[in-house]
């Protein structure tokens, strides 16, 4: 397989096509769209975390002038498929988690609606939940599989004995909070059945997907079913898969069919139904030879899952593969609590995982006596060790000597504590990262003429906001020879041919390697100067190469830290990443995925933690001035760059996923800053000021 | 959210009349927290008075030197006034310290000072909060506490108070001037905010109605050199995990005078005058400034997670004073 010839618009700084609207307000996301006299839903909410819902006085709410309906359990709809608990809402009087949704209240207006809500009277039968999630507990089990279909544990030669004859070893946990997806755009619906026919414009990464799951759970043939994505506001995986929202919109459309039904968590709400980060303990053992030399790895991590529905999180994936051991171990233990269902967040498995063995590659450096760069160097692997398959390229020293570069990095004192510049204890740190190329299934394009040279490209893709109308307009332009001006893209409608969820960082690999198929079919078929109305269609290749090659993104993380001698508050004035990910195809859009991935990181580092509190079983700090996320005041300087890296195996295009390697090795970066200027190894996310007063 | 009525006063008198006759209305200026908290159902007046253009709307001079802040002044534009820049810089520190440049647009001095604490249990309904719901039970004394108070608290509430700038105020020994239903009345700040007791639900020692018009500074010539030092968990749009507003008078190395108020530690801005006694008289320097600090501190009790409040109150106080010697 050969890539495809370089052409005029793949790797442009293209701005974003869409830009224009978007920043005018014309672009419309899923809650703007113009629909006549909707109603306005707004959820009821399980004020405990386990048992049944004794009694709902729905009769204040209903006597509120403007109010239609007052939904519960008693009155839902009877969905067709209930073995997902999480998405089969309001089929009995059962309550499984704290925020989990019991009603709804349609009203013509927000406002009414959510006064209404306040007048439902709620009784429970409660019983004793259990929602303190913790490594000792008693009830730890092993799942059958990880997220995306990874075993669970896997062990190769001997990592006890290696081990106990290591001349340097290294043995500590490392934990990650909880932590909320908080796209700038909530999870919104509008959804609206006519005669049978069900629309819903929603705030999704798969329009496709989300037919699937709703024609499958309300018994729909899917041709009755529409679902629209123009534009959304970021998803960062809480939008990967329908959530319980959606299921309540449909509902509430089809008890009072033939009137919209609109539905926009607010940000509160957000911290409840719509997905999580698991918190982890991991602990990670090293051993190495007296040279720095791995010679054992293991990894074994404790996370949480919901009762009523598993979330597997493959945490120690990246570690299987990541360095030259010749004895590793990774296990997972989950412990199942009464609380909402854990689902992805940007980069799951591979961000917090890599934070703990990146972290413990440092810590392991200086044991070692060397270099962390160095130290990384000399465990580079020459071949996937966990599938025994060469990389289809594998870059991660490259991005070392380059980030090293850039950085200034030469010359450092690895002494911790040193430098400072008043107040200031200043540190740096670096770290590694890893993304495996995803190729998910089920993507079509279909490429039609329509005269004058010009075409239009169509595939039932969703643009998150990561760049994807541009991007993916810029692969049609090669595609097809012509310029992008030429192009009418069609996006986010199941209108259009089918297409995977943007996520798993697959989205412009897999959709756009199913438009160069098109391009070829049409071209073979129509050729180069085609009739208006010609069309062609075809789905993502295979790809004989998956079988002969390990393939995966890498990236090099550099942090600045100065930390406050006197309070413990770290700012981060500078990061440099550099990144081997294939062909870049919009220059512009990818540096600010980059740029997201590592603010991202640099937030999981030193911000963000949801607040759980096991006597109740809900989160607390469900808003913006408590859950911290980075301002523009805590983000530096971005130095982000990418080295030309030729992938021929892993996709027509040559290119990997960008979304979510920036964050991955970005935490761990900054983590090993704070302690390189500090002397602290604070080993529990997030780094906040209270773990660095002495 | 409870629909409410909404009037608009004509002029003070009005408005405190309007409150005297309704026992859940309240006043409304800026409206940046008491919205957000009808929103989330944690206050629900019956009525809102809007006091937006009642009251003074700029900074003016008082015939003893000081000077006269209206209650309606934003927090943005008395943070950029030059008199207050030059004169009282704490204040000036405290305000752009505070929430975000949007919210100071809008945000009040007199709205300011009555805001309510951050507390996550007091803003969430499906908990118990003596302060919300007297009787109920304080969540925070045993659940997440890391923001709350390691002075001055009771069995009832740990809550702490969210301002900056009344903080710094404080230390100012400003004076908050209020027109009640029975006239007006001049109350030094540190008796404005009160401690929790035994009743939580009562931030402040106003009587219902009672309506803020205005803060006066002094005209203590030692003020200009004040500071204001609030550490938290990012640069920007957080509350202070522990803050410091502070005046130093010295003369020949030794203190003169003295003003220490501590943020994010207490229901009340907490002036520290354990400290600022051990200080008077005291030569300048850090032993003697870490000595004070923890003076002031040695009555802390910190819950689970606010412990390293007291070393960080102890560092912030030292440093602050040793910045405010080293600045003259």
């Amino acid at each position: 397989m050969s890539t495809t010839a370089p052409g005029r618009a793949v790797g442009a700084p293209l701005d974003r096509i869409e830009g224009p609207q978007k920043v005018t307000g014309e672009a419309p996301y899923a809650y703007e769209h113009d629909v006549e006299n909707p109603l306005y839903l707004y959820p009821l909410q399980s004020d405990i975390a386990l048992g049944r819902v004794a009694r709902i006085d729905a009769s204040a709410a209903e006597g509120l002038p403007g109010v239609i309906a007052v939904i519960s359990h008693q009155n839902a709809p009877q969905l067709a498929d209930t073995r997902d608990k999480e998405l089969a809402i309001l089929q009995s009087d059962e309550v499984a988690f704290r925020g989990q949704y019991i009603g709804a209240v349609v009203a013509e207006t927000f406002e009414i609606a959510r006064h209404a809500a306040d007048l439902v009277e709620v009784s429970y039968d409660e019983e004793q939940h259990d929602a303190a999630f913790g490594p000792d507990r008693d009830d730890l089990y092993t799942p059958d599989q990880l997220n995306a279909g990874f075993p669970t544990d896997t062990e190769e030669g001997d990592v006890e004995g290696a081990l106990s004859s290591a001349a340097v070893t290294l043995d500590e946990t490392y934990t990650t909070p909880l932590e909320h997806n908080n796209p700038m755009e909530p999870h919104t619906s509008i959804a609206f059945w006519e005669a049978g026919d069900l629309t819903l414009y929603e705030s999704t990464q798969g329009a496709h997907a989300v037919r699937r799951t709703v024609a499958r759970m309300f018994g729909l043939d899917r041709d009755r079913l529409r679902v629209v994505a123009l534009h959304v506001g970021g998803g960062f995986g809480s939008k990967g898969l329908p959530h319980a929202n959606t299921i309540l919109a449909v509902m509430a459309a089809q008890v009072v069919e033939g009137s919209p039904i609109k539905f926009a968590l607010t940000r509160q709400q957000m911290f409840s139904c719509v997905g999580y980060r698991t918190p982890t303990v991991q602990r990670i053992r090293l051993g190495a030879d007296a040279e720095g030399h791995l010679t054992a790895t293991s990894h074994d991590v404790v996370e949480q899952t919901a009762r009523i529905k598993e979330f597997a999180e493959q945490t120690a994936y990246a570690t299987r593969s990541m360095y030259a051991t010749e004895n590793r171990s990774t296990t997972h233990r989950l412990a199942a609590l009464d609380v909402s269902v854990p689902s992805w967040m940007r980069a799951p498995g591979e961000a917090p995982g890599m934070y703990a063995l990146e972290a413990a590659m440092d810590e392991m450096a200086t044991k070692c006596g060397l270099d962390p760069i160095e130290f990384r160097v000399r465990n580079e692997p020459e071949l996937d060790a966990e599938t025994g398959l060469p990389y289809s390229s594998r870059n991660l020293v490259a991005c070392l000597r380059e980030g090293a570069e850039r950085f200034g990095w030469e010359g450092r004192d690895p002494t911790p504590r040193t430098r400072r510049e008043g107040r200031w204890l200043v540190g740096t740190g670096v770290a590694s990262g890893t993304y495996p190329v995803f190729r998910l299934p089920g993507s079509r394009a279909r490429i039609r003429s329509e005269g004058d040279g010009r075409y239009a490209v169509e595939i039932g893709a969703v643009d998150i906001g990561t760049g994807a109308w541009t991007a993916l307009t810029q692969i049609s332009a090669d595609a097809l020879d012509v310029g992008v001006e030429d192009i009418d893209l069609r996006i986010g409608d199941t209108e259009l041919p089918s297409a995977s969820v943007a996520g798993g960082s697959s989205g412009i690999t897999v959709w756009g390697s199913a438009i160069l198929e098109a391009a070829r079919v049409f071209r073979e078929r129509h050729g180069d100067d085609p009739s208006e109305g010609d069309t062609a269609e075809a789905g993502t290749p295979d790809n004989p190469e998956t079988e002969n090659y390990s393939m995966h993104a890498f990236g090099a993380y550099f942090v600045e830290a100065r930390v406050d001698e006197d309070t413990g508050e770290v700012r981060v004035p500078r990061m440099t990443g550099v990144f081997a990910v294939g062909r870049v195809i919009n220059a512009k859009t990818a540096r600010s995925q980059f740029i997201g991935g590592m603010t991202m990181g640099l937030s999981m580092a030193l911000h963000e933690e949801s607040l759980l509190d096991p006597r109740f079983g809900h989160v607390l700090n469900h808003d913006f001035a408590e859950y911290h996320i980075p301002t523009n005041a805590d983000v530096g300087e971005m130095d982000v760059t990418w080295i030309d890296e030729d992938d021929p195996y892993v996709n027509p295009m040559g290119s990997k996923g960008i979304g979510e390697i920036g964050i991955v090795g970005s935490p761990a970066a900054v983590a090993n800053a704070v302690y390189h200027a500090t002397g602290i190894r604070v080993r529990d996310l997030p780094i906040t000021p209270d773990k660095l007063l002495r | 959210m409870r629909p409410y009525g909404y009037v608009r006063a004509n002029d003070v008198q009005g408005a405190v009349a309007t409150l005297a006759e309704a026992p859940n209305a309240a006043y409304l200026a800026g409206g940046t927290n008491l919205v957000d908290l009808m929103k989330l159902g944690v206050v629900q007046p019956d009525l809102l008075v809007d006091v937006r253009r009642l009251t003074l709307e700029r900074v003016e001079d008082l015939d003893d030197g000081g000077l006269r802040i209206g209650a309606a002044v934003p927090n943005s534009d008395l943070a950029a006034d030059r008199k207050i820049r030059t004169r009282y810089p704490a204040l000036s520190e405290a305000l752009l310290a505070g929430a975000s440049g949007q919210l100071r647009n809008l945000a009040t001095t007199g709205g300011n000072l009555l805001q309510r604490t951050r507390c996550v249990y007091w803003q969430d309904t499906t908990t118990p909060c003596n302060k919300r719901e007297p009787g109920s039970g304080c969540s925070a004394i045993e659940g997440h506490n890391k923001h709350h108070a390691i002075l001055g608290a009771s069995a009832q509430c740990v809550a702490t108070h969210p301002s900056d700038m009344a903080v710094a105020l404080v230390a100012l020994d400003a004076f908050v001037n209020v027109q009640g239903p029975d006239g007006g009345r001049r109350i030094p700040i540190e008796e404005l905010h009160r401690l929790p007791g035994d009743e939580p639900q009562r931030d402040t020692t106003l009587e219902h109605g009672e309506l803020v018009t205005s803060v006066d500074l002094p005209p203590l010539g030692f003020l200009s050199n004040s500071r204001y030092r609030k550490v938290r968990e990012r640069a920007s749009y957080a509350f202070a995990l522990v803050s410091v507003a502070a005046a130093l008078d010295v003369e020949d190395g030794v203190v003169r005078d003295v003003r220490i108020a501590l943020g994010g530690v207490a229901h009340k801005p907490w002036r520290a005058t354990k400290a600022e006694e051990a200080l008077r008289g005291e030569p300048i320097g850090e032993a003697n400034f870490r000595v004070a600090a923890e003076i002031e501190l040695e009555d802390a009790e910190p819950l689970r997670d606010n412990a390293f409040k007291v070393p960080l109150a102890r560092n912030v106080i030292t440093r602050t004073l040793l910045d405010l010697s080293e600045e003259r």
